[in-house]
C-alpha cells in the first residue's frame, strides 16, 4: 500500500509542477506525465473487488498485451480450461485473477504487487517468460504467496526463492538438447547465435548451448558469430548482414517467436542458407503465421507435443480444449493446465487453502499426472522433464523426437 | 567489413530510414500548422495496418483496393478524431490539447488490444513485394526499393502542395498565426481538417509499408515507430517536411550503422536514437533545417 501511496503523491507534485512550472518544461514533465501514465494503466485486471469467504483466488500473473501476448494468452487459456473443468477445491469455488505484466519488467512487479496486495490470491500461475517471472519473484517471496511459473525455463526463476516452482524443464538441459541436434544430427561445423539480449532466458539458453557445442565439437571457435537484438525489435538485417560473412552452417536463435520469426523472413531475404535451430519459445502457431515460407525446416526444442497424447490426462486435456477454443493446444497451453491442477492437487493435500501450506504441499508433489507428462517437483523446486524436438514441414509443426534429461 | 557487407548494411539502413521518414512527414505536418504534437500519430499507423489486414484476410478484398479502402479509412478516422479530441481544445492552453493527444493515444492502443485481441497477427505479403533482387551480391527485398520510392513521390506532392496551391497558401498562414488566417477569411477548421487528412494518410500508408516489410500486427506496435518518428522529425527540424525526410534517413542510418560497425552494443541501438535527441534539443533545439517560430508550448 505503502507504494501506492507515495505513486498518487508523486502525480500530485507533477500537477504543481506543471501548473507552476515555466513553459518550457512544460513539455518534459508532460512526457514524464505520459510515462506515469502508462505505469498507471497497467492494472487491467478481470476480477470484481467483492470478499467473499467462499472462494479461491488464485492469480494468473501473464503478458496478456505487448510482445509475448501470444504466450501469456496461451497459457492463461491452459488455466481457464482446467479451472472450467475442475472449478472446486475443499468446497470453495475457485477464481483465476488475471493480471496482465504487459511483457515487461517494470510492468511485471507492478502487476506480482497488484496480485499480492489488492487481489490477496493464495496462488500465482505465472509468468511466460523467465525475465517477467524473475520481476515478480521477489514480490511473491516477500509476500510468502507460491508461486507456479508454467514455462519460464531460466534456472535463476526458482533459484533462491522458496515460493517459486516449476511445471516444465530447465534450460542447461534444453541447451544441451540443442547443441547436440546441432553437432549430432545437423553435423554442424560453424554455428551462430542470436540473442534477445533483453530476455534472460534467451541469454541464459544461448550461453548453456554454446557451451555444449564447444563441449562437442572441442573447438571455440565453432561458433562464428554472436548477435544481439532487444525485445520488440523489428529489423535484423544489420545483425544478419554481420553474421552472413562467416557463412554458418545453423543459426541458434532462441528468443520470442514473433521476433525468431521476422528474424528467419530476412536472412532467407538475405540470400542466408542457414538451418535455424530454437527453444521453446516459437511453439506457437504465429510463428507459422509470421515466418511463412521462410521457416519451413526449422526445429526446436519444446515440451509437448500435441499429435499424439502421452496419458489419459493429456487425452482429456487435448478433447476439451478443441472442444472449448475450436483449435490445436500449444505446448504453454497444456502446461498452464498442469499449473493449475498442481496447485488445486497441492490445496487438497494441505486440506488448507493458506497460501504458505499450499507451499508447502507444493513442495511435496510427487508423479503428477499432468497433461505435458508426470510432474514430480525437485528440491530446486523445479521439474526434470522429457524435452520434445519439432521441426515444420509444409506449414505444420511436427514431431521428430523424444530426449530424455 | 568488407564493400559488399557494407553495401548491403547501406541499403538496410536506406530502406529504414525511409520509412522512419515517412512517418515522421505526418508528424511534422501536424506541427507546422497546429504546433500540435500529435501524440496518436502511432497509433493511427497502427489502425492503418489493421484495416488493410482486415481488408485483405475478412473482407476478401484484392489488394490494391484493400489498400485504399484502409488508407481512405483512416484518412475519416484520423480527420475524426481531430473533431473529437483536439477541435473542442483549440483555444484551450496548449497543455491541455496535448494531453489530449496522449490520452487519444492510449484509448487506440487499448481499444485495439480489446477488438483486435493482443495476439500479433501475420500481415498477407503479395508476391510482388517479397520479391527479391540479387546486385552485385547485394540482396534488395523490392519492399525496401518501394518504400524510398514512395517516399519520394509523397515529399514531393507535399512539397508541390504546401508551396504552390492555394490550399497549401492557407495551411502556411494558418500556420503562421490562426487569428490573423482567419481575419483573412481563411476557414481554419477546413485547413486544419485537410492537414489531418494528409497526416493520417501518411500515417496509414506509413504502417502499411511497415507491414509490408516487417509482416506482424499488434496493437501496441505503433509506439516504437512513432516515438522514433517523431524523435526523426525534432532532428530534423519539427514543422519542416524535407526536415522530417532527413532525420528520418539520419536515425535509420545511425540506428543500423551502429549494430553493423559496434555488434556489442546492438542492445542500446533504441537508447542511440534518444540520445540523439537529447544532443540535437541541447545543441540546436530548432532541429537541422528548423526554423525558429518562437516559444509557443
Amino acid at each position: 500500500m505503502e507504494n501506492e501511496v507515495c505513486s498518487i503523491r508523486g502525480l500530485t507534485e507533477f500537477g504543481r509542477k506543471i501548473t507552476k512550472g515555466a513553459p518550457m518544461k512544460k513539455t518534459i514533465s508532460l512526457l514524464k506525465l505520459a510515462a506515469a501514465l502508462a505505469a498507471g494503466v497497467s492494472l487491467v485486471s478481470c476480477s470484481s473487488p467483492n470478499v467473499d469467504n467462499d472462494v479461491i483466488k488464485i492469480g494468473v500473473f501473464q503478458p496478456l498485451t505487448g510482445a509475448n501476448a501470444a504466450g501469456g494468452a496461451d497459457e492463461y487459456d491452459g488455466a481457464k480450461l482446467a479451472n472450467k473443468l475442475v472449478p472446486k477445491v475443499l468446497g470453495k469455488t475457485v477464481q483465476l485473477v488475471a493480471v496482465d505484466n504487459k511483457s515487461d519488467k517494470v510492468e511485471a512487479a507492478n502487476a506480482a504487487t497488484v496480485l499480492v496486495q489488492k487481489e490477496k490470491v493464495k496462488a500465482v500461475i505465472g509468468s511466460w517468460g523467465s525475465s517477467l517471472s524473475m520481476a515478480g519473484g521477489p514480490i511473491f517471496a516477500e509476500a510468502k504467496i507460491p508461486a507456479v511459473a508454467v514455462s519460464a525455463t531460466n534456472p535463476n526463476v526458482t533459484k533462491g526463492n522458496d515460493y517459486y516452482f516449476r511445471v516444465c524443464f530447465l534450460d542447461p538441459f534444453q541447451g544441451i538438447v540443442g547443441a547436440s541436434y546441432a553437432f549430432n544430427t545437423l553435423k554442424a561445423k560453424k554455428v551462430a547465435i542470436i540473442r534477445e539480449v533483453s530476455n534472460d532466458y534467451s541469454v541464459g539458453l544461448a550461453k548453456f548451448f554454446v557451451d555444449e557445442f564447444v563441449k562437442l565439437s572441442g573447438n571455440k571457435d565453432s561458433i562464428v558469430a554472436v548477435s544481439d537484438y532487444n525485445t520488440g525489435d523489428q529489423d535484423f538485417s544489420a545483425q544478419l548482414t554481420n553474421i552472413k560473412k562467416f557463412e554458418p552452417d545453423v543459426i541458434f536463435a532462441p528468443g520470442n517467436y514473433t521476433e525468431s520469426a521476422l528474424i528467419i523472413k530476412q536472412a532467407r531475404a538475405l540470400g542466408m542458407k542457414a538451418q535455424f535451430i530454437g527453444g521453446d519459445t516459437w511453439d506457437f502457431g504465429a510463428f507459422l503465421d509470421i515466418g511463412g515460407e521462410a521457416v519451413e525446416g526449422a526445429a526446436f526444442s519444446t515440451f509437448f507435443a500435441n499429435d499424439v497424447p502421452i496419458n489419459k490426462t493429456s487425452e482429456v486435456f487435448l478433447k476439451a480444449f478443441r472442444e472449448e477454443f475450436k483449435k490445436e493446444p500449444s505446448a504453454v497451453a497444456a502446461l498452464g493446465y498442469d499449473a493449475y491442477l498442481v496447485i488445486i492437487d497441492a490445496i487438497t493435500r494441505a486440506g488448507s487453502a493458506e497460501p504458505q501450506k499450499i507451499r508447502d504441499a507444493l513442495a511435496q508433489t510427487k508423479g503428477f499426472e499432468g497433461a505435458a507428462g508426470v510432474i514430480t517437483i525437485n528440491a530446486e523446486r523445479n521439474a526434470d522433464k522429457d524435452a520434445v524436438f519439432k521441426t515444420v514441414k509444409d506449414g505444420k509443426f511436427v514431431f521428430l523426437t523424444t530426449v530424455k534429461p | 567489413m568488407d564493400f559488399q557487407t557494407f553495401l548491403q548494411q547501406f541499403v538496410n539502413a536506406l530502406s529504414l530510414g525511409s520509412l522512419y521518414a515517412l512517418i515522421a512527414i505526418g508528424y511534422t505536418m501536424v506541427y507546422g500548422i497546429l504546433r500540435l504534437i500529435n501524440f496518436a500519430h502511432g497509433d493511427i499507423f497502427m489502425v492503418g495496418g489493421y484495416l488493410a489486414f482486415y481488408g485483405v484476410s475478412t473482407f476478401l478484398m484484392p489488394w490494391w483496393m484493400a489498400v485504399i479502402v484502409a488508407i481512405a479509412l483512416t484518412t475519416v478516422f484520423g480527420v475524426g478524431l481531430e473533431r473529437v479530441a483536439y477541435r473542442p481544445l483549440r483555444d484551450s492552453p496548449r497543455i491541455s490539447i496535448m494531453i489530449s493527444a496522449i490520452g487519444a493515444s492510449f484509448l487506440l492502443e487499448n481499444l485495439a488490444i480489446v477488438l483486435f485481441n493482443a495476439r500479433p497477427k501475420a500481415f498477407p505479403v503479395p508476391e510482388f513485394f517479397a520479391r527479391n533482387f540479387i546486385l552485385g551480391g547485394v540482396h534488395i527485398a523490392s519492399v525496401s526499393l518501394i518504400i524510398p520510392l514512395v517516399t519520394a513521390v509523397i515529399l514531393a506532392a507535399l512539397l508541390w502542395i504546401v508551396h504552390r496551391t492555394r490550399v497549401g497558401m492557407a495551411m502556411r498562414a494558418v500556420s503562421t498565426d490562426i487569428e490573423a488566417a482567419r481575419l483573412m477569411a481563411i476557414d481554419v477548421n477546413r485547413i486544419v481538417s485537410i492537414t489531418f487528412a494528409i497526416g493520417s494518410a501518411l500515417a496509414a500508408i506509413g504502417g502499411i509499408l511497415w507491414a509490408l516489410k516487417y509482416p506482424r500486427l499488434e496493437p501496441l506496435m505503433g509506439i516504437m515507430p512513432g516515438l522514433k518518428c517523431f524523435i526523426a522529425a525534432v532532428i530534423g527540424g519539427i514543422g519542416s517536411i524535407g526536415g522530417a525526410v532527413l532525420g528520418g534517413l539520419l536515425l535509420g542510418v545511425i540506428e543500423l550503422m551502429t549494430v553493423a560497425f559496434m555488434p556489442e552494443l546492438t542492445g542500446y541501438k533504441d537508447a542511440f536514437a534518444f540520445v540523439l535527441l537529447i544532443v540535437v534539443l541541447l545543441v540546436k533545439p530548432t532541429g537541422l533545417l528548423g526554423k525558429n517560430l518562437g516559444e509557443k508550448v
